[in-house]
């Protein structure tokens, strides 16, 4: 009998295919939301996870001022830049450090053979490399002699398309601001991060030589660490963050005047951003699927009124009306689990597209899949339940005077 | 099928759309009832139908208290002893004609092959079986009926209620649809019960019950069974 009603709902369904796709469509519309949301989600906070893991596993980064907003800022005046001394007491007093080298940044443009191009330019040690786990590609490192203040740099993949196309850019000389300098080295490629920063477009050069030729003056803007093989991130921090305390003479009872940032928490706040920007836009498309639920019972109620007739003639021939109610019940079900399965393929289209314009890999969830048909379903139920009693509440008679 | 008695009067203040019927239906039987507008007539049907239940007086349908069932139990009733026939046809639109004529038997929970094969015997029965697969509204009037009649032949019924069968049909569809009546009559031993303004029609019947203002009037032989 079960079988029976579904058949009889599909053939009802499918007598008017326009009426009942338009019927399921704000369904369709929900359940495609809600998976291509998670879906999508998903994808961002797994990139996430693993762009700040291609930063270093062991990347601390030291920084004046208590901002702790993203990277890549350079904090307000107000805080005190570190200093090239602070960078030696680190490595010789702090055991759980394998590295430490001063980073300062600064945007410039660079000229070759007529090319400009502005990039970002970062002065450090070879070091930095290390910390965050940065392979070359081409070429070599600075050699400490250079490192003490030669005009030489190493490139990122984007600076060397973007001034040299294809072309080796090993011993050619480009020119930063009024400097001249050697290309020694070529950065393997990292694509965009996770704010869709090009981490390629870069030029890297020793800081001494970025101190006093690009930045003119000494002051370390923040420094680079690393974590020791086998020693706690936590631990590391401590450790750090106290001597800082003292080399800077703060006193106790007073704010910390710079901020110890690890790659762990970065991808913790980064993956707290994405989950709830994810769960916003997921309860936004659970209400469209909620929407979608009242316009099914709005045609079904319109539906049970046409088929008014059909009922009389059915309870004539001996239909009780809890076949009636199971009826256009299972319609409503059947309608809005076909909506429920469009709107999956919808919705896995969709996440899939999404998926590779944000350039994130595509995270299909079967368990929210399924939760999103099984809601489709529910749907069917609670909004098919009011229509399918009033049908069953009709009085034969009536019923087959009616139209 | 036996013995009814009926008295049927709805309140105090209400019209009396039966008031204090009494007639007995035997098993076999083609029962013509005729009347003017508004004496009751259809509401007869209905009750005799298992449609509505009397609001007093006592209706026994093959020795059961009909008055006593609930909706559900009529519903089976109907379903099991009783074939309606209306004026309108009543076919499901958009639903070929097999189809319409299957529906009793989805209800009885008939199997798909046994059900298709009973409902192209009705339908061969009433002379359509070459328009199983038609849509109602690509028939004409007098072969709607006869799918219709088919539908109330499919359940193999005992009795069959037509409330005004030929009324949307010419005279000649409506000899055929009456001689249809007589053969279920005769041949199936279906008792027949219906109801017609049409005195030509009526007579058709073995037995008339003429009805005014919710009362029987007289009751008496055709002139065919005369």
């Amino acid at each position: 009998m079960i079988w029976e009603t579904f058949k009889l709902a599909l053939q009802s369904i499918l007598r008017n295919p326009m009426r009942s796709f338009l019927t399921v469509l704000g369904v369709v519309i929900g359940v495609a939301s809600v998976i291509a949301m998670v879906t999508v989600g998903n994808g961002s906070t797994a990139q996430v996870t693993a762009d700040v893991e291609s930063l270093g596993a062991n990347l601390l980064t030291l920084q004046p001022g208590q901002d702790r907003m993203g990277p890549g800022n350079d904090d307000g005046g107000a805080a005190r830049p570190f200093e090239l001394d602070d960078v030696d007491t680190i490595l010789k007093q702090v055991s759980s450090i394998s590295v430490a080298v001063p980073t300062g940044s600064r945007q410039a443009v660079v000229i070759y053979e007529g090319e400009n191009y502005q990039t970002s330019i970062t002065g450090t040690m070879n070091g930095y490399l290390d910390a965050t786990d940065w392979p070359l590609s081409d070429g070599r490192l600075f050699t400490s002699a250079e490192e003490k203040g030669r005009s030489v740099c190493i490139i990122g993949e984007t600076v060397r398309e973007e001034l040299m196309g294809n072309a080796d850019p090993i011993g050619q000389k480009i020119r930063l601001e009024s400097l001249n300098c050697t290309v020694v080295g070529l950065l393997e490629s990292k694509g965009a991060n996770t704010f869709g920063l090009d981490q390629d477009d870069i030029v890297l050069m020793p800081f001494t030589t970025f101190a006093r030729r690009i930045a003119g003056s000494d002051d370390v803007s923040s420094i680079t660490l690393s974590v020791r093989e086998g020693y706690s991130t936590d631990r590391a921090i401590d450790d750090l963050t106290a001597l800082m305390r003292e080399v800077r003479r703060i006193d106790e009872g007073e704010e910390d005047d710079f901020s110890v940032r690890d790659t762990e928490q970065l991808a913790n706040m980064l993956g707290s951003i994405t989950s709830v920007l994810t769960g916003l836009l997921s309860a936004v498309a659970a209400v469209s699927l909620l929407v979608g639920g009242i316009g099914i019972m709005n045609i079904m109620l319109v539906s049970v009124t046409e088929r008014t007739r059909e009922i009389g003639i059915r309870m004539a021939v001996g239909a009780q009306a809890s076949q009636v109610l199971l009826q256009f019940l299972v319609e409503a079900i059947v309608l809005s689990a076909l909506g429920g399965l469009l709107g999956i393929g919808l919705g896995l289209g969709m996440g899939a597209v999404g998926a590779s314009m944000l350039n994130v890999p595509f995270a299909p969830q079967p368990g929210v899949i399924a939760l999103a048909f099984g809601f489709s379903a529910v749907v069917g139920v609670v909004f098919g339940y009011f229509p399918a009693r009033a049908a069953a509440r009709l009085d034969p008679i009536e019923a087959l005077r009616h139209g | 099928m036996t013995d009814i008695t009926r008295v049927y009067g709805s309140g105090e203040a209400e019209v009396r759309a039966l008031d204090g019927v009494s007639f007995d239906i035997f098993p076999g039987e083609f029962v013509s009832v005729m009347g003017p507008s508004g004496s009751g007539k259809s509401t007869a049907m209905n009750v005799l139908g298992c449609l509505d239940s009397p609001s007093s007086g006592g209706y026994l349908f093959n020795g059961v208290d009909v008055a006593a069932l609930n909706h559900d139990q009529r519903a089976l009733l109907r379903r099991h002893y009783l074939g309606f026939i209306f004026q309108g046809y009543n076919l499901l639109p958009r639903t070929s004609a097999l189809q319409n004529v299957e529906l009793p038997l989805i209800y009885k929970g008939i199997g798909r092959e046994e059900r298709e094969a009973r409902a192209l015997a009705a339908l061969d029965k009433v002379g359509l079986a070459s328009r199983a697969h038609h849509d109602p509204s690509a028939l004409s009037g007098g072969q709607q009926q006869r799918v219709a009649i088919a539908r109330a032949l499919a359940g193999e019924p005992q009795v069959i209620l037509a409330d005004e069968p030929t009324g949307n049909l010419d005279t000649k569809r409506s000899v055929e649809i009456m001689e249809l009546m007589v053969e279920l009559n005769q041949q199936d031993g279906i008792t027949i019960v219906m109801v017609t303004h049409e005195e030509d029609m009526a007579e058709y019947g073995k037995r008339l019950i003429w009805m005014v203002d919710g009362k029987v009037e007289y009751d008496r032989l055709t002139t065919r069974a005369a």
